[in-house]
């Protein structure tokens, strides 16, 4: 039967030709070849993006893999990573077996070991932490998509130190969008591509959601919709922009202010939108020194008030008869109380956010920022849409058309890696707002479970941690308040990342580019054993990484190591398998199962909820286990609560009993499809036996559409939040309103304030006073304003190329030739300046250090900035690579010189280099100069470390590699 | 257009077999040089030993030089397969000629009919071998109307300095070949120094935008697709600094042309065997010049493929 | 046979939009990873994990700054064969292994046949050809001729490995000889070109110029802002508005 076709490229003009029947040519080309034997669909992990993939089998081998044209995901396409997933499986950096250190730690000297020893090693050592003092353990992994189970296993464990890579990476897209709309950028909300028709792009040029993205700028590019990028760079999807705004770095927040000041100004705000899906009309109490001054006022019942503008009375918030107002001032139960929307006014008018104002810090022409606001408007309130399908809001109020404002707009790492991120997160989110294009059509969408009411529970547990005792939830949580700290009486941390202190109050990801300093510096106490899953510590995936490798070395006076033992988890030799004392082998992605979880990161789109599974498509050659089979057997034999049954025995065979019958809650499990004895249940049911095979038989992923009405207004649409509720996703069917105004924040200054049983420190005060501001605003970024810009005059940034985005890609044959050594991208003119020309070699300088690289000059960037590939640059005898590669030898890591601290204050204290209200790593603050090399010391990179001891057995890397000869030879001998 | 010493030598030393090839199979098919053993076998056994030793060079360029044979077949279409076809074929009559000249001590008749079709043959070869280079657009230096007479010329040059080395070393040097020599020393000298001046002077419309595509303005090459040289590049990207090509190009005129035509010169007025070694000296001299100057042949060609790499 | 072929009715080949490439190589390894296992197999890579190393690709993705006086553009551009009409490559073959194919026009190359003397990519200006030192043979792309009559894949999958993968829709395939093909009329539609037509070689493939700074980029015509015009200014204007 002949079936629509389902894929992305399916225009006409990327259609097989009318006749596919090979023409009689007669040159005895083979136009049919078998491609496999079978074909197995499963889940990509050459990055985050979650793709279905096919894998076809052939003789055994993987012949060729290329996108599900069913996947919700990709719908077919494949990027240039997932097509050389197949050398990421047989990279010869692939670790063989379970290694134990036998050198000194970093060296790389290791002897195999049975995976019975290395269990008995680990569990010994982990049951003695749990019977003592559990925190001991801090256990972080990396860019894994278990973090349901991890966390999970963490709180069955009894510590608080867990968390993953969110921290380094963008927890201020999570957090800003979370306690402002409910949901967020990242890869839990996408532009309604087939609506949109302006569309603005802020520090991206690759993300999480790669195809996604990639497959929505083609409908824009085929239907003329208008792309406006902000970015410093112009790489990636900033090349195809109708419009490419070059920004200083840092300076985004700014011109989104600027942006909002244009449009408050010429009354250019969707009032209606505003009144009915925001909090703009809560008042607000104006009592400075009060300890209530800045809350929302509150009748007696707790309900938000707001003004009735007609009756000229406080009103419920929530009372749809109401008329409640926007601006002016009152007084009630003699207290000053505002408006939400009266205190936005009154900050974004004042000329400090006009364009003229900030055009010169955001190296953006006034201008242009006028002409942007003006297009924006334009788009927003003349070109509105109408999609003829009637649907019903919270409050059963029935609206004939589902009404929309085509602007939508994504943002993430150059947004995100800022120490002044989180605000500028929320800025962004405050403009989609003021013009009412949240969940319109045309505008930016939430991806179910998303929205959740803001902030959305639970909170983090952790204080109190008491040996052979689980936690009394998950690590990692939200907070609403200076209560929900994980601070001891002091102000001190319970956590080991010092996530959720007054260091970093809504860290709700975690710190982990603080884990080595603080269990090194024994900050805020020594730990004994650092578990790591799939995380690059010792490189790329830290800050001032020749510190952090120096740290994980360094030993007391005793000779100890002052990390006293690391257990690292990963599938290949890279630069962290080193500095481990026991090396746990993972397999590669197409080995394994996985559930790509809706407790976790699933695969929903705006059109409805999707969750995903691996599964492995073929056995592994050698003696390696998959990570989380290993975490599920670890957690047994240390008889944590919920691993074990009542006799003691293993609750799960391994991960893949674990995705089936694990439930979270009743009835909610890792999967949410094909639930119920019989897999008629979706959201909630019973673990059904056949669910795997359910998700095999169904190309690997179970996905529900929703019904016309259900899929915008999703904060308010009746039919959607009654879905949510019988899925699990939210706990009952209220509208979520977003929230421009932070509550949660503000409550943090009350406490800076002497407010409230949790305080601050002294030292903290000013701190949490200044960035725990409920509205947005801008701040020039800690290193900038730290250091001399005379000295430092110059933004320095890394980002992935596309084909290597988060992908371990320097051992990849394929990838590498694109990307062997990363080149600093330097302006023409800037170069000119400092007497620089193409491809010199250039000492690059920050407060933290110095790396030399090679320059390539380019027009496309902004001219205070110079950029590089991310972690192209690679430690000598890591990844598989020879001593002579180009990573090594000429490519080179910026992190060298990003400081993990920030310059200390006035009392002598460092924090973490983070935004201090996320603790998101602030690693695109650094500032740097370049200095010319010396003749002698141009062509090769510096610093050099020592090169790794290569593990046992390991072969050397081939000279040559003839892949896919072998199904040549197959099919010529067939013939 | 990488320069490989395979291609360089091949071409040279064909250019000089053939042209003494020729030189040979008109002079001694018309008895203008009569025949003697061992200046026909030294002088034949030279021409061939050149030729032999050029394609065998080339042989060793290819990747398959197993399947060499097939070269011959595609002669309706490829300068390169006619190319074949001709050297293989004019070695019938050169080896019939040689066995009738050198062996048989015999011109006239059959002997001259195959010294004359050997010189045919070799004349056609060395224009199907420059026509090789000539029919290739991409690289504009050779595809122009320099290319097959310098090839024409460059091997009548060299193959008459060389039978003017062989005939004074035999102490039967004709000035009237003296002459010659020196004269198409001469010619070859203009020849390839007008060849340079066109050569500079090119204004080539394929450039950058129209490789691309991109109109207007200029396009610059920001990143290769691969960050290590690939095929491509070590193929046809390579590159001389100018300041080397000047100083090659002042070797290949002294050791080509100046140093060859003043010898010969020299040679005029002087007696046996000083003007022997002279014209031996002039035609290693020449020969070790034409070298560098189809080094320089290949260094200076510009492959429009190096457009997509900003080279 | 190295002579062309006479002029057959379809001309295969790729429509390249370089108004929508952003460069992410997916293309890239989408060809290599197919064609590695297929018709030319294997696509060797030699010194893969150390600081030589070179492999054969038949698509291969550049990046240029465009500037004109209108502005700057970075654009990507991949490169692979173009399948011409007059392919040089194919003339100069002296041993008939590089070939045109009468009955769709793709460029191939017998790999039995080739000698590995290299003068197609020589006569090639596109850099199209790709030699494999390991096998000594000329390799190229084939336009998935092992694909798109391939009856062991499903027929929708019938398409070359790139425009399969293609995730912005950036990649076309199809009949470019049919002016009523889509492929055709999208080149009509958007002024696709050839690649140095001056050299006479009349490719198939065509490339889709950029929008940006031309006069079919997207653009709004948004009137300026003007402050609202109200008593109490901004907040005089939500007033009103309330009331209304």
């Amino acid at each position: 039967m002949h079936r629509p076709p389902n894929g992305a490229n399916s225009a006409p003009s990327q259609r097989p030709l009318a006749d596919t029947r090979a023409p009689d040519e007669g040159d005895g080309v083979d136009t049919s070849p078998s491609i496999s034997d079978s074909i197995a669909k499963t889940t990509c992990y050459m990055c985050a993006c979650r793709c279905g993939i096919d894998v076809h089998i052939k003789d055994g081998k993987v012949r060729y893999i290329n996108g599900n044209k069913d996947h919700p995901v990709n719908r077919g396409v494949i990027c240039g990573k997932g097509s050389s997933g197949i050398m990421q499986h047989y990279s010869p950096a692939r670790l063989k077996k379970p290694l134990l250190r036998t050198g000194p730690r970093g060296s790389g000297e290791f002897r195999e070991i049975e995976w019975e020893e290395a269990f008995s090693i680990a569990t010994e050592r982990l049951s003695a932490i749990r019977r003592t003092d559990p925190k001991k353990l801090a256990f972080f992994t990396g860019r894994d998509q278990s973090q349901s189970l991890t966390g999970w296993w963490a709180s069955q464990f009894g510590t608080p130190n867990f968390a993953a890579h969110g921290g380094f990476c963008s927890v201020n897209m999570a957090v800003g969008g979370l306690y402002t709309i409910g949901g967020s950028f990242w890869e839990f909300g996408e532009p309604d591509w087939d609506n949109t028709r302006y569309f603005m792009l802020f520090g991206v040029a690759e993300d999480h959601d790669s195809n996604p993205i990639k497959i929505g700028l083609g409908k824009l590019k085929a239907r003329g919709a208008k792309v406006v990028s902000i970015n410093p760079c112009r790489t990636g999807y900033n090349a195809i922009a109708d419009d490419w705004i070059g920004i200083r770095p840092g300076t985004d927040g700014l011109f989104v202010f600027a942006l909002i000041h244009e449009l408050l100004k010429a009354g250019r705000v969707d009032l209606d939108y505003l009144l009915r899906y925001t909090n703009a009309h809560l008042l607000v109490i104006q009592e400075p020194g009060a300890a209530d001054d800045g809350l929302f006022a509150r009748d007696a019942g707790g309900n938000l008030l707001a003004w009735d503008r007609v009756a000229k009375t406080p009103v419920s918030a929530t009372d749809t008869g109401a008329e409640p107002g926007l601006t002016g001032s009152f007084t009630i139960d003699g207290r000053r109380c505002v408006p939400v929307f009266q205190l936005i006014a009154d900050r974004y008018l004042a000329e400090g956010y006009a364009p003229d104002a900030v055009a010169e810090r955001c190296g953006i022409p006034a201008d242009t920022i006028r002409r942007i606001a003006a297009e924006l408007a334009h788009v927003a309130f003349q070109q509105t849409i109408e999609l003829p399908v009637a649907w019903t809001d919270w409050a059963g109020r029935r609206h004939e058309t589902i009404k929309g404002r085509p602007v939508s707009m994504h943002a993430m790492r150059g947004i995100s890696a800022h120490s002044n991120g989180f605000h500028t997160c929320r800025a962004i989110h405050l403009l989609q707002v003021l013009l009412g294009t949240v969940d319109v059509p045309g505008g930016f969408r939430f991806k179910p479970p998303y929205p959740r009411s803001p902030p959305p529970g639970p909170k983090p547990s952790g204080k109190t941690v008491k040996p052979m005792t689980p936690l009394d939830g998950m690590p990692l949580g939200f907070v609403c308040g200076p209560d929900d700290l994980l601070v001891d009486e002091a102000g001190t941390a319970v956590r080991i990342d010092k996530a959720y202190s007054w260091d970093a109050p809504i860290a709700a990801h975690g710190l982990m580019h603080t884990v080595i300093r603080s269990a090194w510096a024994g900050d805020p106490y020594p730990i004994d054993t650092l578990m790591m899953y799939m995380s690059n510590m010792a490189w790329n995936s830290s800050m001032n990484t020749v510190e952090t490798m120096a740290m994980l070395t360094d030993s007391d006076e005793a000779g100890n190591y002052r990390i006293p033992f690391i257990i690292y988890s990963d599938a290949y030799y890279s630069e962290t398998v080193p500095f481990a004392d026991l090396v746990l082998p993972d397999t590669t992605y197409l080995e394994r199962h996985d559930c790509i979880s809706l407790l976790d990161r699933p695969i929903s789109h705006a059109d409805g909820p999707g969750d995903a599974i691996r599964h492995p498509v073929v056995e592994p050659d050698r003696d390696v286990r998959p990570f989380q089979s290993v975490l599920i057997e670890l957690g047994a034999r240390l008889g944590l609560p919920c691993f074990v049954n009542d006799d003691g025995s293993a609750r799960y065979r391994d991960y893949a009993d674990y995705i089936v019958n694990h439930e979270r809650t009743p009835g909610i499990g890792p999967l949410a499809g094909w639930r119920g004895k019989d897999g008629s249940a979706i959201g909630k049911g019973e673990a059904n036996p056949d669910q795997l095979q359910r998700y095999i038989d169904n190309g690997g992923f179970w996905h529900h559409d929703f019904a016309e009405d259900q899929r915008y207004y999703k904060m308010a649409n009746r039919s959607y939040l009654d879905f949510a509720v019988q899925m699990g996703f939210i706990p009952k069917a209220e509208p979520v309103v977003f929230q421009l105004y932070c509550e949660p924040l503000q409550r943090f200054r009350l406490a800076a304030r002497g407010h409230g049983r949790v305080v601050p420190p002294e030292g903290d005060r000013q701190r949490i006073e200044t960035y725990m501001d409920p509205l947005p605003f801008w701040y020039m970024p800690f290193e900038e304003a730290a250091v001399d810009l005379q000295d430092y005059p110059l933004h320095a940034l890394t980002q992935r190329p596309m084909h290597m985005y988060h992908s371990w890609g320097s051992q990849n044959a394929w990838l590498r030739q694109i990307t062997s050594q990363n080149r600093l991208f330097v302006h023409h003119r800037t170069a000119a300046g400092l007497g620089l020309v193409d491809d010199d070699w250039v000492w690059i300088e920050s407060i933290n250090g110095k790396v030399k690289g090679q320059i390539k000059l380019v027009d496309g960037v902004n001219e205070s900035t110079v950029w590089t590939w991310n972690a192209i640059g690679k430690r000598r005898g890591s990844w598989g690579l020879k001593d002579d590669a180009a990573e090594s030898n000429r490519g080179f890591l910026l992190n060298h010189i990003i400081g993990d601290q920030t310059s200390a204050d006035a009392s002598g204290k460092r924090y973490s280099n983070s935004d201090p209200v996320t603790g998101q790593a602030a690693w695109f603050d650094l500032r740097v100069r370049l200095v010319k090399c010396a003749a002698e010391e141009a062509g090769f990179t510096e610093p050099q470390f020592e090169r790794f001891q290569q593990p046992p057995h390991f072969e050397p890397s081939p000279d040559r590699l003839t892949f896919g000869a072998e199904f040549r030879r197959a099919r010529e001998a067939a013939e | 257009m990488h320069p490989a010493f395979s291609v360089v030598f091949f071409t040279t030393a064909t250019g000089a077999g053939y042209g003494l090839l020729a030189l040979l199979g008109v002079l001694g098919g018309f008895q203008i040089i009569p025949p003697d053993f061992w200046l026909g076998l030294i002088g034949m056994g030279l021409a061939l030993g050149l030729i032999i030793a050029g394609l065998l060079s080339s042989a060793g360029h290819l990747g398959r030089p197993e399947r060499a044979w097939r070269a011959f077949s595609q002669w309706r279409s490829s300068w390169l397969s006619r190319e074949g076809v001709a050297s293989v074929i004019t070695f019938v009559p050169a080896g019939l000629f040689g066995i009738g000249w050198v062996f048989f001590g015999r011109s006239g008749g059959w002997v001259t009919i195959a010294g004359l079709l050997a010189a045919i043959g070799a004349v056609v070869t060395v224009c199907t071998t420059g026509m090789i280079y000539a029919s290739l657009k991409p690289i504009a230096q050779w595809h122009s109307r320099f290319t097959l007479p310098g090839y024409l010329f460059f091997s009548a040059m060299t193959g008459s300095v060389l039978l003017n080395a062989l005939l004074q070393g035999f102490a039967i040097g004709s000035k009237t070949l003296l002459a010659a020599s020196v004269l198409l020393g001469l010619l070859g000298w203009g020849w390839k120094v007008t060849t340079w001046r066109y050569n500079d002077r090119l204004e080539i419309p394929t450039n950058a935008n129209s490789a691309t595509g991109l109109a207007g303005g200029t396009v610059r090459s920001l990143e290769w697709p691969h960050t290590e040289e690939n095929y491509l590049l070590k193929e046809m990207g390579f590159r001389i600094a100018r300041k080397h090509s000047a100083r090659l190009r002042q070797i290949t005129q002294a050791l080509a042309f100046a140093l060859p035509v003043l010898l010969l010169a020299a040679a005029f007025a002087l007696p046996w065997p000083f003007a022997a070694m002279l014209s031996v000296l002039a035609a290693i001299a020449q020969f070790a010049g034409m070298l560098v100057e189809r080094w320089l042949f290949f260094a200076e060609a510009k492959h429009t493929v190096t457009l997509y790499y900003g080279r | 046979m190295t002579c062309l072929p006479s002029q057959s009715g379809k001309k295969l080949g790729l429509v390249i939009d370089l108004d929508t490439c952003v460069g992410c190589q997916a293309c890239v390894t989408a060809c290599k990873e197919w064609n590695t296992g297929g018709h030319m197999a294997p696509l060797t890579d030699i010194d893969p994990y150390g600081g030589q190393v070179d492999g054969v690709w038949f698509n291969r993705v550049h990046s240029y700054e465009h500037t004109t006086e209108m502005g700057g553009r970075t654009v990507n551009f991949p490169r692979s064969c173009l399948h011409c009409e007059t392919p040089a490559c194919v003339t100069v073959c002296p041993t008939g292994a590089s070939y045109k194919r009468a009955s769709d026009g793709i460029v191939l190359i017998d790999e039995d046949k080739c000698i590995g003397c290299k003068l197609c990519s020589w006569a090639c200006p596109y850099g199209a050809r790709e030699f494999d030192t390991d096998v000594g043979v000329m390799k190229k792309c084939t336009l998935c001729v092992d694909r798109i009559y391939n009856d062991n894949l499903a027929e929708e999958d019938r398409v070359p490995a790139c425009v399969a993968a293609c995730p912005t829709s950036a990649r076309h395939f199809g009949d470019l000889g049919d002016p009523a093909s889509a492929v055709s009329q999208l080149v009509a539609e958007r002024g696709g070109v050839d690649l140095m037509p001056e050299l006479g070689y009349h490719p198939t493939n065509k490339y889709l110029p950029p929008r940006a700074h031309a006069k079919r980029a997207a653009s709004v015509a948004a009137p300026a802002l003007e402050p609202v015009r109200a008593e109490g200014g901004f907040l005089g204007w939500v007033d009103r508005m309330l009331s209304n």
